[in-house]
């Protein structure tokens, strides 16, 4: 019976590509890694802890590219990243997701990233 | 769903729905009984042939009437708090769904894992198969897995909405540029029905809601039918 899909594949991938980092980057790799593994939705932001939502949901796309921009600058590996994207993902509409993603690209975002 | 001259509630599906009933049976009864109360002592003043002229004061009675009308307002108070303390403590969801209202149809999406999104459309009377709900039916239900918490995230394309659905207790205003969130645990399977809440155009009372909360197992079903459909 087929169930959730399970991002076993990012899994694999992430072990394959892990190098030999500093001790703290490896473990903070593998404690997002653990999260993502056993992520079911956005757990409760106790930054965000009322009704209104919006701003949780805009926070966690500008945190995804906001750390993929810092880690890029620095070639390290973006995984850690992912979970803001999952995040986003599960909380934004995919209306407001396009319109941003559009305005990254046409450099019109207006949020700082 | 409502049938035709209910009085009450729609039966619970949730459990903060089932506390909100008990509540509103206490605070009815209470009043009830003042009402009674009330209207007996007018009738028993109409009605007498027996005058006093001379009444001044009376400590004791005016005590009573202030004592006892506070401690029910406690009485009343009470409960009433814990059960606004009850729906806002934080449930860790099992599964998120965005409710999105356009003019005039609802559109849902399951983002947590693969995207499934969809319309929700009523289902127009003509087209209506037998048994079938008038002006509550819809193409495409929201489907929910029983028992575990859902945390519903409203919002609108265009004009104000509302997301309501009585059985589950919930009710929260689609607000263009803004993410309300609320959640609900549906505590039994079945189909629980609702209607657009706020004013929102010509087919404002044509954009159902419906939820059908279903096993797990069914739930997981279902998602992987919506998304070999998609």
């Amino acid at each position: 019976m087929t169930h959730f899909p399970t991002f076993a594949s990012l899994t694999e991938r992430t072990s394959e590509g892990k190098e030999t980092h500093s001790i703290s980057t490896v473990n903070m790799a593998d404690v997002i890694e653990s999260k993502i593994k056993n992520y079911r939705t956005a757990p409760f932001d106790s930054r965000f802890p009322n009704t209104n939502q919006t701003r949780n949901c805009f926070q966690n796309y500008l945190d995804f590219h906001r750390c993929n921009k810092a880690l890029s600058a620095k070639d390290q590996d973006t995984t850690p990243c992912d979970w803001y994207q999952r995040v986003y993902k599960s909380i934004c509409p995919s209306v407001w997701v396009n319109n941003w993603d559009e305005g990254i690209e046409e450099g019109s975002f207006a949020g700082r990233v | 769903m409502a049938h035709p001259s209910q009085l009450g509630f729609q039966d619970a599906a949730s459990p903060v729905m089932e506390e909100l009933l008990h509540f509103h049976d206490h605070a009815l009864m209470i009043v009830f009984l003042i009402s009674t109360l009330v209207l007996y002592i007018i009738v028993a003043m109409v009605t007498t042939k027996l005058t006093n002229m001379f009444l001044l004061d009376s400590q004791e009675i005016e005590i009573i009437w202030t004592i006892l009308p506070a401690i029910i307002l406690i009485l009343i108070a009470l409960p009433s708090l814990r059960i606004l303390y009850l729906m806002d403590e934080i449930n860790n969801p099992h599964l998120t769904v965005k409710a999105i209202g356009h003019q005039w149809y609802w559109s849902y999406e399951y983002t947590d894992y693969q995207e499934i999104a969809f319309d929700s459309y009523m289902v127009p009377t003509q087209d209506l198969a037998p048994g079938q709900f008038r002006l509550l039916e819809v193409d495409h239900r929201m489907v929910v897995p029983t028992e575990a918490p859902v945390r519903v995230l409203v919002t609108a394309e265009d004009v104000l909405h509302s997301w309501a659905v009585p059985s589950l207790g919930v009710k929260m205003d689609a607000v263009p540029g803004r993410l309300n969130q609320t959640a609900f645990i549906a505590s039994r399977p079945g189909v629980f029905y609702g209607q657009c809440s706020e004013i929102c155009g010509a087919k404002h009372s044509f954009m159902p809601i419906v939820v059908e909360a279903v096993p797990l197992k069914y739930f997981q079903d279902w998602s992987t039918l919506m998304l070999e459909d998609a």
